[in-house]
């Protein structure tokens, strides 16, 4: 049996959700952060997978991932600034007393 | 790029169980530091997963990046951070974690649904064997504009990273007593910012 292209969207999809299930339920701070990673690593693999398969002679798929790599790594950057910022400010990364815009 | 298609089949298989149990213990655990560990191990099987897809460019640039920026940048986050505080129990936390269960695993039924009843157009055409090239002259033809503004989003992020995280230093009046000695500078580390009042 040969690698199809339904293996790797099963499998991003899988991904997008353990992700999706880690962005909402984690108390820490940093572990949300790595949630987001993962859902935009799923979203990769999805790009790769259909760039392999639908269009193997013009590769935009990887070049589409390739951006989302630099956004993901900007996105890391400052993300982790932030948290730094604001665990000088409440001293503490509990997702549930960052509530500075509750009125 | 073609290795036999049972061991493509084999590797398929162990990295996506590698992927997936790392991507849960993630998530899961406990201790936030084998989750960046985990983290590195759940990138690393996503680059051989790129490789099994003829990728072999973006698959050295998701280990560079991620594997030796992003989960290096947690790392240090982490250790930045590193309070051991005990978060304090909320009500219903089975029931939130339940409810989003569900909502994830539905999430998952309708995806693998609709991938799986998709008629996808495949394209069997040869792959083509030197990515690269075809990578860089997407960047350089049709893809310019957003080449080059990615590298400008990365020095934006770079700027704005740097200012957010470094510590406050508010500029002390110049003491004309001091000013002779050129080499101390004229700030000092302000005090932390204030404490929660009220940790609810």
């Amino acid at each position: 049996m040969e690698l199809q292209l339904q293996f790797f969207l099963l499998l991003a999809a899988a991904l997008f959700c353990i992700g999706i299930y880690g962005l909402i339920t984690s108390r820490n701070a940093v572990r949300v952060l790595m949630s987001v990673e993962l859902l935009l690593n799923a979203v990769n693999l999805n790009l790769m997978g259909f760039s392999n398969f639908l269009d193997p002679d013009q590769i935009k798929g990887q070049v589409f991932a390739v951006f989302v790599i630099t956004v993901a790594a900007a996105e890391a950057a400052v993300g982790l600034a932030i948290i730094l910022a604001i665990y000088r400010n409440r001293n503490t990364v509990d997702m549930e007393q960052f509530n500075l815009l509750k009125w | 790029m073609n290795l036999a298609v049972d061991l493509q089949l084999i590797c398929f298989v162990v990295l996506g169980v590698a992927m997936i149990a790392a991507a849960l213990g993630v998530v899961l655990l406990d201790r936030i530091v084998y989750s960046a560990f985990l983290l590195g191990g759940v990138f690393l099987s996503i680059s051989g997963l790129y490789i099994l897809l003829n990728a072999d460019f973006v698959a050295a640039a998701q280990i560079l990046v991620y594997v030796g920026a992003v989960n290096v940048l947690i790392l240090f986050a982490i250790m930045l951070v590193n309070k051991q505080e005990d978060f304090t129990p909320l009500g219903n936390r089975w029931l939130r974690q339940g409810a989003t269960a569900v909502v994830c695993g539905g999430l998952f039924i309708l995806l693998a649904t609709m991938v799986l009843a998709t008629p996808w157009a495949l394209d069997t055409t040869v792959v083509i064997e030197n990515t690269v090239v075809q990578i860089g002259r997407h960047f350089f033809s049709d893809y310019l504009l957003p080449f080059e503004l990615a590298s400008v989003l990365l020095l934006m992020a770079m700027v704005g990273a740097i200012i957010l995280a470094r510590r406050d230093f508010v500029p002390e009046g110049i003491d004309p007593l001091t000013r002779q000695e050129a080499l101390t500078l004229p700030e000092r580390p302000r005090e932390l910012a204030g404490t929660p009042s009220d940790p609810r």
